[in-house]
């Protein structure tokens, strides 16, 4: 049995304590925003959050995330006050992403858009050599050169 | 612009990996097919492509995946601007996997006035498919949609109802159709200033017969094409809520992981289950010809489980083949063959024998992943009442539906195909690679409730279809004065893509021959197919030309491209933007190369430099591309974007080797990527030639790999013929001085 804590909604899952968060998420909750893309922790397509750090739910065991606040891209957004909760508005980085026309095939982007959600919680104003350093996930479309740009806008906005 | 019928009917013959649209949207039997089939309620279609609904809502429906091109935006805006509809009313939706929207009614159009593609010959030659299957396909792929379903489709579409619009208000006001206008979703006579919203008079116009000549805009009357308008599949890529074929769910959803013979040919001979039946939530153990599944209630179960099973599969002749083998056997076949022509011209044998100065040089590349985003993944569930669900990304709906069909052998009617998008295609989610295909399909069949099959990145790597391995000889003379008299290239195929290999260079006398070689690697098509490879030889060996004449590479090409006028302004604005020629920072170089494929011609500049460990840098990257004119410039830019990057990761990383018959590599650190860090500054220069339109999905990758190369030969004065880079020690380099 894992207690998990996921965008504000605890679950009571009867399931193995090293099976990974990600498995857990998709097959479990059917939360399918969380992608799989290598299994090891390399590609960054899995990225969510745990307490706000980022962290690549494929390689992280559900007992070790287990009583903490997990954030996926489903409760990025957070409903705008005084609407109803079917619509939240859009985080500042999920908007970015809409005006530099960011994602391709988008596969990647829910984990670049939660490590990037991350970065920029923890440093407003990356250089980029922390951006580099920090961004490390795969996209197979190459969208970096605009993802690079959104997070600048965002760094000065 | 005039398209007459016979014409739109038939204007879609395809260079490349893929094909081909342009449906018989306004012939009269389509017309009825698509009533019968798409019509509901109060709406009227008025072709196959898009219908208005009373309420002035206009849906188009696109006929062509999205992975990522924009391809859904950029051909509604081909159709919405024809029709001078409102974009804010227009919604755009994946057109149904039924044989109306298949491109087979295009090849029986064309095939018996052209011949069949290159593409499609290709495929029947080697895959044993015959032309009826064809006939059932919905490809994306080959640089194709916009060019050929957009331009022969989706604005005609667009235009004939617009048309019949116009027709239908004129008659309700009595007055000649040349006296209205239009514009966003209505219908105006100006004169009186009568309007009528398009909403108003679809209805009626729908009884029309859609007309037999439709007239397109000129470019200067264009209202949404030309426009960076945003991509609409974009919102539900920021908030989790797109859906990718690996994200079908269900309740009672089970999952399979798989385990396929490592040698590619081999059968399965014994399963040993170990203790993976007696796993937690683990349903079953399935035994396939080639493989060994595990079924369980989740996929990590399912994949944990299968770690358990002991699997034996038959020995083979390949058990011993390694990449070292294969090019062994690719120089012998070169040695041994002269293969069979591709493109001659002049005397060669002659210009080399009259020589003052020969040049020779052997390239090779190795084979390469697709290595999309989204792991091959495929979701099937055999109803009870005995019709089949199916979720699958794919670039190739209708083809896919029809294999499923065919392999659970039931009627392609009673296959239920979910759309979803892609994650990433790049020509691994084309027909006749099935294997996730097939083993889902018949895993799902044992079970009452919907099975995914999904390949873990290990599988993915491991049991693509690759881009070829390559490799290519040449040898070219020169006269006295310096001139190149002679161009001799033998390469290593199947050719997948015609032309690929040809040069645009004034040689008078050439050779290109090419020399089939068989290997049990399983090959397909890859994000540009042989452009990948040929540019880096030809631009590579060009390149060479130049240093040895003691010319300038870009002067040389420049010259030497004097029958291609298109080619010479992309290269000119190119190498103009990148600065070509002129002092840059100490330690850095600039190459270039030029590439025509798609239809588009396309030119790159690298600015590269080493780094404290002797790795290349690519700092920058200088592209013009002539695509004859955008549709979304902004698309435009993201592509090549896209594509520059894919090139350069295969120059930088790609390496699939094969040891003991298999595929070595077997996740991302072996398989690098270029990622944020990596990545180039790219600045892109659209030239507008009003030419026809070229595709865009590919053309921007294969130029940079001999861009780079081609500025470390400036750099270090080391040639480099085989790739990938990572595989090259550069720390001895000495610069080479510049001509």
């Amino acid at each position: 049995m894992a207690t998990l804590k996921i965008n504000g909604t605890v679950y009571e899952l009867d399931i193995e304590p090293d099976m990974p968060l990600l498995w857990a998420l998709r097959d479990e909750l059917g939360l399918t925003g969380t992608k799989f893309g290598c299994g090891i922790g390399n590609c960054g397509a899995c990225t969510v959050h745990v307490n706000g750090a980022p962290v690549r739910s494929c390689s992280t065991p559900v007992n070790a995330v287990e009583g903490q606040e997990v954030t996926t891209i489903e409760g990025l957004s957070q409903p705008a006050p005084g609407t109803a909760a079917a619509t939240p508005a859009l985080s500042a980085v999920q908007q970015a992403w809409i005006d530099h026309q960011v994602p391709q095939c988008g596969y990647c982007q829910s984990g670049m858009i939660m490590a990037v959600s991350a970065l920029l919680a923890n440093n407003p104003s990356p250089s980029d050599a922390e951006i580099d350093s920090s961004i490390t996930n795969i996209c197979r479309c190459g969208a970096y050169t605009r993802i690079k740009r959104a997070i600048h806008a965002l760094a000065s906005a | 612009m005039k398209i007459n019928r016979r014409r739109f009917l038939l204007a879609s013959a395809v260079a490349g990996g893929g094909l081909l649209i342009g449906y018989a949207a306004t012939r009269p039997s389509k017309h009825r097919r698509a009533n019968d089939t798409l019509a509901s309620g109060s709406e009227r279609y008025l072709t196959s492509f898009l219908k208005i609904d009373a309420n002035n809502q206009i849906t188009i429906y696109v006929p062509h995946a999205e992975m990522g091109q924009g391809i859904h935006t950029s051909l509604a805006m081909m159709a919405a601007d024809e029709l001078d509809a409102n974009w804010e009313q227009v919604t755009i939706e994946q057109a149904p996997a039924i044989d109306l929207f298949a491109n087979g009614e295009l090849v029986k159009g064309f095939a018996g006035e052209l011949g069949l593609p290159g593409f499609l010959t290709g495929l029947v030659n080697f895959s044993a498919v015959t032309v009826a299957q064809i006939m059932n396909l919905q490809i994306t792929g080959g640089s194709s949609s916009v060019r050929f379903t957009g331009e022969g489709g989706m604005r005609p579409a667009g235009a004939a109802a617009r048309q019949m619009l116009i027709q239908c208000a004129a008659d309700s006001w009595g007055v000649p159709a040349s006296e209205c206008s239009t514009a966003l979703s209505q219908v105006h006579h100006n004169s009186s200033g009568r309007s009528l919203a398009y909403g108003e008079l679809a209805s009626a116009a729908a009884e029309l017969e859609p007309p037999a000549d439709v007239s397109l805009k000129n470019p200067d009357q264009f209202t949404l094409m030309g426009r960076p308008l945003p991509r609409r599949d974009i919102p539900a890529k920021v908030d989790g809520s797109a859906l990718y074929g690996i994200d079908a769910h269900s309740d009672d959803m089970l999952y399979a992981a798989i385990r396929l013979a490592p040698v590619f040919g081999t059968r399965l001979v014994s399963v040993d289950p170990g203790e993976a039946l007696n796993q937690r939530g683990v349903l079953r153990i399935v035994e396939l010809e080639d493989s060994v599944a595990v079924v369980a209630d989740n996929f990590w179960r399912a994949k944990r489980a299968l770690a358990m099973v002991g699997a034996r599969f038959e020995a083979s002749e390949y058990d011993d083949t390694s990449s070292d083998s294969l090019y062994a056997h690719f120089d012998e076949q070169l040695a041994s063959d002269d293969g069979s022509k591709d493109f001659e011209t002049g005397d060669v044998n002659s210009a080399l024998a009259a020589a003052d100065d020969t040049v020779e040089a052997g390239y090779r590349v190795p084979y390469l992943a697709h290595a999309a985003m989204e792991p091959m993944n495929c979701t099937v569930h055999f109803r009870p009442d005995g019709k089949l669900d199916l979720w699958t990304s794919t670039q190739d709906a209708l083809g896919i539906k029809g294999r499923v069909a065919s392999v659970a052998d039931v009627p392609i009617d009673d296959v239920n195909f979910h759309h979803v998008y892609l994650g990433g295609g790049f020509g691994r989610r084309l027909p006749f690679t099935w294997n996730v295909i097939d083993h889902a399909t018949l895993i799902a069949k044992e079970f009452a409730v919907p099975v995914k099959t999904v390949f873990s990145r290990e599988d993915d790597m491991q049991q693509d279809y690759y881009r070829p391995a390559v490799a290519s000889n040449f040898r070219a003379a020169f006269d006295a004065q310096g001139n190149v008299t002679a161009w001799h290239n033998r390469f290593t195929g199947p050719i997948q893509v015609p032309g690929a290999a040809h040069i645009p260079y004034a040689i008078p006398n050439q050779s290109i021959r090419v020399v089939d070689v068989d290997t049990h690697v399983p090959i397909a098509s890859w994000r540009s197919v042989d452009h990948s490879q040929q540019t880096f030889f030809i631009e590579s060996f060009i390149d060479e030309l130049a240093h040895r004449a003691g010319k300038n590479p870009y002067q040389m090409r420049m010259e030497l491209l004097r029958d291609h006028p298109r080619h010479q302004h992309v290269l000119e604005v190119a190498a103009n933007a990148a600065g070509f020629g002129k002092n840059l920072p100490e330690g850095r170089a600039l190459g270039l190369a030029i590439q025509e494929s798609f239809g588009s011609v396309v030119a790159e500049v690298a600015e590269v430099s080493l780094d404290e460990n002797f790795r290349p840098r690519v700092h920058k990257v200088t592209c013009a591309i002539d695509c004859g004119r955008t549709i979304n410039p902004d698309t435009v830019e993201a592509q090549v974007e896209s594509g520059i990057v894919f090139g350069l990761t295969a120059a930088l990383y790609g390496e699939i080797t094969v040891e003991k018959g298999r595929v070595a590599e077997g996740n991302f650190p072996d398989y690098e990527m270029v990622r944020l860090a990596t990545t180039p500054e790219i600045q892109v220069h659209v030239v507008e030639s009003g030419e026809a339109l070229g595709g865009l999905g590919e053309p921007a990758t294969p130029p940079i790999t001999a861009a780079v190369t081609n500025a470390l030969y400036v750099l270090t004065g080391q040639r480099v013929r085989q790739l990938p880079l990572k595989n090259h020690d550069f720390s001895q380099g000495t610069p080479v001085a510049r001509v």
